[in-house]
């Protein structure tokens, strides 16, 4: 058996409606009730949720919109702490980021390459070494001294992609991200995850689209109700879950 | 061991890319957005001269000089704090699926700042040569002690504010009255021994009246008092620390309510 790299252990996570108290007038004014409603309203987004994952494996998370798929992410690249339970990674954690999120519009393509990597835990010296084949492999190199603001959704698909793809992963996680991009981009990156798996990366896939997931991963976790419904390999989830819709 | 090592030095990476990065965007029109931000606390010295020189005629000399070595390290506190509500809340979408030391964003953001003030240091020493004085050696170590203190105050203050922005947004309005209301009761535009008697001692509640009559008499006439400095100093060292427990107590719900 590999090692585990990812174990989540009867987690849960509830978010308190923070919306409730926003600003200090209206905390103020309301203060009792404000703290009393701060205690007892919380949404739960997850509910004693238990999976692992092994080095080298890929896992897909599907299931309906706002089931919490992005929130096992966030527990996932350490951004969110569970409520309940224990969330265990080993290894680095690389997000691919929703379009142009922590771009700067007024930097350069190359400029970005940086500031993203370093945000992402690697050094700059790594991402130095590594910014030509990003360059190439974005495909974009005319465009690539332009501020980013200049650039097409698509372009900003690649440069975000080829950031992550090409500054070795350990853990990489897709939230939804390959829809744009034009068909050559998509099959590229989709080629590049094949690369992925043969390495030995890990990948945990979120995804609407049925066709990638069964591509990529090899076992999938379907998540309904803040829980897991059901996890198993990639065929038996996916041929379940359309026959249910 | 390693680890810690390899932490630091990305610690270290984060802080000069997001600096550089910061000074970039700010200088890209390079002289012209220098110019810029010369302009600012220069147009208000000229309205304070007027309203307080012309109008006012208050009795201090040299006011002009006066006016323009307390105004431009102010310029540096009020920027970063009037600045830091939006810090997190700018950097939304990568707070919520990166792990990274999310203070180094406040850091480089007081960073940015304290260059800009550093390269505005040579107009004040123009304006003392126009007015027939010197830069005096002080400057060598008295600025340093100075821009160390101001860093940790400023720092702590905007951590404050960049956190709790986050879980109270009308945070953002208040903050611009507050420096504001600060900077009337700071001795910037008044000399301290013109606060009334009976006023003075409370001057010393202000964490920012030390330093900035630090700052002024520092350019003026290049002297340091020791007290000032220490009161200063003690100021620094609470709010940076209590800057620091909030927002060790609060990060972690960043990624949630953003």
């Amino acid at each position: 058996m590999n090692r585990r790299v990812v174990v989540l252990k009867n987690v849960s996570k509830s978010y308190p409606l923070y919306h409730q108290m926003m600003g200090i007038k209206n905390f103020l004014f309301n203060l009792p009730k404000g703290i009393r409603s701060m205690k007892n309203s919380r949404i739960e987004v997850l509910k004693d949720i238990s999976f692992e994952i092994e080095k080298g494996e890929s896992l897909g998370i599907i299931g309906k919109n706002g089931a919490g798929k992005s929130t096992i992410l966030g527990l996932i690249a350490g951004v969110l702490k569970p409520t309940k339970g224990t969330v265990f990674v080993e290894g680095r954690v690389s997000p691919l980021l929703e379009l142009g999120a922590g771009f700067h519009p007024d930097l350069t393509g190359r400029e970005n390459i940086l500031l993203n990597g370093i945000l992402m835990g690697y050094s700059k010296a790594e991402i130095l070494k590594k910014m030509d084949n990003i360059i190439a492999f974005t495909e974009i190199r005319e465009f690539i001294d332009q501020p980013v603001r200049v650039y097409s959704s698509g372009m900003l698909a690649r440069l975000g992609f080829s950031v992550v793809a090409n500054l070795d992963p350990e853990i990489l996680l897709i939230d939804e991200v390959l829809a744009v991009g034009d068909m050559d981009f998509q099959k590229k990156c989709i080629d590049k995850m094949e690369e992925f798996k043969r390495n030995g990366v890990t990948i945990v896939f979120v995804s609407h689209s049925m066709d990638n997931v069964k591509r990529i991963c090899d076992r999938v976790i379907w998540i309904e109700d803040h829980s897991i419904k059901m996890n198993n390999d990639v065929n038996t989830v996916i041929s379940n879950y359309t026959r249910m819709r | 061991m390693r680890n810690k090592h390899r932490l630091i030095h990305h610690y270290i990476d984060l802080i000069t890319v997001l600096t550089q990065k910061d000074l970039k965007v700010r200088y890209k029109n390079s002289f012209l957005g220098y110019l810029w931000s010369i302009a600012h606390p220069l147009a208000f010295a000229l309205v304070f001269f007027i309203a307080f020189k012309v109008v006012v005629k208050i009795r201090v000399e040299n006011y002009t000089l006066f006016l323009i070595s307390g105004l431009f390290p102010w310029q540096w506190f009020a920027n970063s704090v009037n600045g830091a509500p939006m810090i997190f809340i700018n950097n939304a979408s990568i707070i919520k699926k990166v792990n990274f030391p999310k203070n180094v964003l406040v850091l480089t953001h007081v960073l940015q700042d304290m260059i800009h003030f550093l390269l505005a240091i040579p107009v004040i020493a123009l304006f003392l040569i126009i007015y027939g004085k010197a830069p005096s050696v002080s400057w060598c170590y008295g600025i340093p002690i100075l821009l160390f203190i101001q860093f940790f105050i400023t720092y702590g203050l905007s951590i404050i504010v960049a956190s709790t922005n986050l879980f109270f947004r009308d945070l953002e309005r208040l903050t611009m009255l507050f420096t504001t209301l600060l900077f009337y009761f700071t001795p910037i535009i008044y000399p301290e021994h013109m606060i009334p008697n009976h006023y003075k001692p409370l001057i010393h509640l202000n964490p920012m009246a030390s330093l900035m009559v630090s700052w002024r008499n520092l350019f003026m006439v290049g002297v340091l008092d020791i007290f000032e400095i220490c009161l200063a100093l003690v100021y620094a060292i609470i709010i940076f620390f209590l800057g620091h427990v909030i927002y060790k107590s609060l990060s972690w719900r960043f990624a949630e309510i953003l």
